[in-house]
């Protein structure tokens, strides 16, 4: 394990520079891999220097300079991730932008970013990018991958990826020296240097643009390489939005860290059968990812024979009984052993092979708390699957689950080189060499997040319990109280209900209310199935949403919530007293969840200001009149009674037979 | 954008003038038994342009493109395909002369996968020993996996990876279409008919397949034949339209010439007599 100050005097402490030493150490290993006529199309680490030097030079060509920002647009593709390395030999900084943002919000980041260059994937972006001239005035020249329907368009300032690198060949061919010429414009680059900028998704107001150094991110991703014992032989999906900072770091920066092979699928469409394919060894994805995976499963085991069916029940009580004691290297009869052995054989086995996770080494989720069941299904299955806590800020990794320490309610301890302290405000705080040099020209921001002496608010509410582990319990500024002085914390109590499959999205409401009130969006895969099963007929999410079978189930959901905040002596006086079932579902078209699929609270309190009332007001149901936004931008509005139901509360610190057992 | 608007605003006559005819149909008649389908019916399409048939509710179109590929033989008149005066002939043998066409009911193999359905497109195209392509072996080999690669990419030009290996049944209707129009593509036509294809269809499935219309002519080239009852469409489109009312032709030109015409919009209004 080769110590910072060494990694540091080799100079490795740029990606050009460790991309070089990637390809002379590693040359002939697979470094990226995509899915593309039906066919995964490979790369060698040597290959990639190639691409990466005559896009590079191409791009300096186009007059690409030192401090320009270059925007890199779409999905995850080797050309894209190529791309940001290729800006960084310039000097000139990557912005990845969420490629499916509505053209405003990607107006506003690439206007406030000053983007000169744009690498985009194709037509679409291309549109979008020349529909904002007025508000993107720095934009001069977009390069795009994938030719199809531009060819048209007019091309004095507009290029085709492979027309770029050929004008980069071209230098390189008539001058011999042109290649010792590249490495040496990037040789003097150090590691304080601005490696990208990532715009937060923004739960509140605009983007910032987070700036991080290479120091950033090439030593966080060597931390998590230790952490998890990664190397050159991983390999990953590249699948999660290219402008998040997780993809970014298990992506690019640990993947030119360890040296290992990326992989990204066909389309956005085939990831299931990608991941089949290529069985990555490290695998990071959100909680709802998990939840789905789970949830088709559970959905096709309805639909199965009875036998598969006997055997899945069997052996997954067997699993859940000493799987995870297993996983966590604790005593176990022989018996159970044996049975659990052969449960691998008939039943986990082939689950996990279906998933795709047969080979996998660590699995990370995180981004919002996951359901306790759905985290211990998949750790029953012998998948070390673990939770971290991060931040773009943090460059990621804030506090990590150590192998054998894996509590459901908590995120883990502080991750290598990182300082955790709880601020007398109940907020978390963090100092590491992870820790953003700024916000772009937003000092303002950057002062009220980052303390003279580096400590970063991450803005959650947390405490450290006793086994030196953090528990977050929600955002700081979200932490409220009744008028009767109950603590009332709404993401607890959103992330309880969400738990149940077939509850999708949860908003609770109360903070200087006298009680607490939730809208609630059920999940069509789950109570659709349901549905299917007892022949509840229904045309649209709306029609099945209103159904009073649903509410009866939805209603007992809410009880088993109740219950389990009696239970807690902290919560137990913020019960939901109402609640209603959404008559759509939030969506991130529609301004109400942010591209990350996080709640907006405040926007949805003002979108729903009628539903809220009548969750106060006492009455029965409301009559709601809701705009919503379609994929081309088209308007049109949805209509609906919305039923509201009443809920007893538990009496506090009422026995509770789940936990106790 | 300065792209766009130009090609699309370039006068008719001026692409028409250099471009040769890939069809023409000259006085053409088709009846059956004493119904007249078709009566004297003229117009020509040209090599690389979007031609729209327009008209109500029997008027003739399908029977039209039956007539364009050869699938009815017309009492009177002639059809010229490339330069050659047209005998009758079979289906095959029009579909083998670069003529394909999509329906307006889906007529693909539904037990089927995409995949499969759209290689079935390259079935004419395959030239080895049929007990050869059994045992898969040798040149047949070779030829098949050429065969899997130009499917593959027009897999990846429909967008449609995701649904590669399922069954056609089990697809959405929208979706279906795009496969249907993906076998015709198999073929590498010279001339693509396209009956309705968007009939059934919603705004944004719509949207999508204009776009796959526009792109396979800019980016193969193929001449485009279409049906379509959705003005706005065949208006956005087609470089030029012909119009057919009780088999006869009212109208032929420019999509907004069209438009304006009296004939066109009594055909589809209907006049009090």
């Amino acid at each position: 394990m080769a110590g910072l100050a060494d990694v540091a005097s080799r100079g490795e402490d740029t990606f050009p520079k460790i991309l070089l030493r990637n390809a002379r150490d590693f040359g002939t290993r697979t470094a990226f891999r995509e899915k593309d006529f039906g066919i995964w199309q490979s790369w060698t680490w040597a290959n990639v220097l190639d691409e990466i030097r005559s896009l590079s030079l191409g791009m300096k060509e186009l007059g690409l300079t030192k401090g320009d920002k270059v925007a890199i647009v779409g999905s995850n593709r080797p050309r894209l991730y190529w791309s940001m390395v290729a800006a960084q030999a310039v000097g000139a900084v990557p912005v990845p932008v969420y490629a499916d943002s509505v053209a405003e919000e990607m107006a506003f980041v690439l206007g406030h970013a000053e983007v000169r260059f744009a690498v985009v994937q194709d037509q679409e972006q291309v549109d979008k990018l020349q529909s904002m001239t007025d508000e993107v005035p720095s934009l001069t020249e977009i390069i795009y991958d994938e030719p199809r329907g531009l060819r048209d368009y007019d091309h004095s300032h507009l290029h085709h990826f492979e027309s770029v690198q050929e004008r980069g060949r071209a230098v390189l061919s008539a001058d011999a020296g042109a290649a010792d010429a590249w490495v040496a414009g990037f040789s003097d680059a150090t590691g304080p240097d601005i490696a990208v900028m990532l715009y937060t998704s923004g739960t509140t107001g605009r983007p910032k643009g987070v700036m991080l150094s290479f120091d950033n991110l090439v030593i966080s991703g060597r931390n998590g390489n230790i952490f998890d014992n990664l190397d050159e032989t991983e390999e990953v999906l590249a699948y999660l939005p290219m402008a998040w900072i997780g993809d970014h770091v298990f992506s690019l920066a640990q993947a030119f860290t360890a040296a290992y092979c990326v992989n990204c699928p066909e389309s956005m469409d085939t990831i299931d059968v990608d991941r089949l394919e290529i069985a990555p060894t490290y695998f990071f994805a959100p909680p709802r990812v998990f939840e789905n995976m789970l949830t088709s499963i559970l959905v096709r085991m309805e639909d199965a024979g009875t036998t598969k069916k006997k055997m899945f029940d069997v052996f997954m009580g067997v699993a859940k009984r000493v799987g995870e004691r297993i996983l966590n290297g604790e005593q176990v009869s022989l018996k159970d052993r044996a049975l659990y052995g052969l449960g691998e054989l008939l039943v986990y086995g082939p689950l996990k092979n279906r998933m795709g996770l047969t080979r996998l080494k660590v699995g990370y989720t995180a981004g919002e708390a996951i359901g306790p069941e759905i985290f211990q299904f998949y750790r029953s299955l012998g998948l070390n699957l673990k939770q971290l806590y991060g931040q773009t800020e943090a460059s990621v990794y804030i506090t990590l689950q150590p192998d054998g320490e894996i509590f459901g309610d908590t995120v883990g301890k502080p991750a290598p080189d990182v300082e955790l302290k709880i601020a007398e405000s109940g907020e978390v705080l963090y100092r590491s060499p992870g820790v953003f040099v700024g916000y772009f020209k937003n000092d303002e921001a950057t002062r009220s997040t980052k303390t003279e002496d580096g400590w970063v608010h991450t803005g959650d509410a947390g405490f450290i319990t006793d086994n030196g582990h953090l528990k977050i319990i929600d955002r700081a500024k979200d932490v409220g109280k009744l008028t009767d002085g109950a603590l009332f914390a709404p993401k607890y109590i959103e992330n309880k209900l969400k738990f149940f499959p077939n509850i999708k999205e949860a908003v609770a409401f109360g903070n200087e209310r006298e009680k607490v009130g939730v809208f609630i969006n059920i999940d069509l895969t789950s109570v659709g199935s349901w549905a299917e099963r007892n022949n509840v007929n229904y045309a649209s999410y709306q029609e099945l949403a209103a159904h009073p079978d649903v509410y009866e189930m939805i209603e007992s959901h809410v009880d088993q919530v109740n219950r389990d905040l009696a239970s807690e002596p902290m919560m137990a006086g913020a019960q939901i007293q109402r609640f209603l079932i959404l008559h759509k579902e939030l969506d991130a078209d529609d301004g109400e969840l942010t591209r990350t699929q996080k709640v907006r609270r405040t926007f949805i309190s003002d979108r729903y200001a009628t539903l809220i009332e009548a969750l106060y007001d006492g009455s029965k149901e409301k009559y709601v009149k809701t705009e919503v936004t379609f994929e081309d931008g088209r308007t049109g509005a949805i209509e609906a009674t919305v039923e509201i139901r009443n809920m007893t509360p538990h009496s506090r610190g009422a026995v509770h037979q789940e936990a106790a057992e | 954008m300065n792209a766009i608007t130009s090609t699309s605003e370039m006068p008719q006559e001026g692409r028409a003038v250099e471009r040769e005819d890939l069809l023409r149909v000259d006085n053409v008649s088709l009846s059956f038994g004493g119904v007249k389908a078709i009566t004297n019916i003229s117009f020509d399409i040209k090599k690389g342009e979007i031609r729209a048939i327009i008209g109500p509710n029997g008027a003739g179109k399908t029977s039209m493109l039956n007539v364009i590929n050869g699938f009815y033989h017309p009492q009177e008149g002639t059809i010229t395909w490339q330069g050659k005066v047209r005998r009758k002939m079979k289906p095959y043998e029009a579909a083998s002369q670069g003529i394909a066409r999509t329906f307006q009911n889906v007529a693909l193999f539904k037990g089927m996968t995409t995949l499969d359905n759209i290689m079935s497109g390259r079935s004419l195209k395959m030239r080895k020993n049929f007990f050869l392509q059994m045992a898969w072996i040798g040149p047949a080999r070779t030829e098949e996996i050429e065969h899997r690669k130009k499917v593959e990419e027009i897999i990846d030009f429909l967008e449609i990876e995701a649904i590669r290996k399922t069954p056609v049944g089990r697809l959405p209707y929208g979706l279906q279409k795009r496969v249907e129009l993906g076998r015709a593509l198999a073929m590498e036509p010279d001339l693509l008919l396209l009956d309705e294809p968007m009939a059934g269809m919603n705004l944004e499935e719509k949207e999508d397949m204009s776009r796959f219309i526009l792109d396979v002519n800019q980016e193969f080239g193929t001449t485009i034949a279409l049906i379509e009852h959705d003005m706005g469409v065949v208006m956005d489109l087609s470089d030029r339209v012909v119009v057919l009312d009780y088999g006869k032709k009212i109208a032929d030109g420019a999509p907004e010439d069209v438009q304006a015409s009296q004939a066109v919009i009594d055909a589809y209004l209907g006049v009090s007599h």
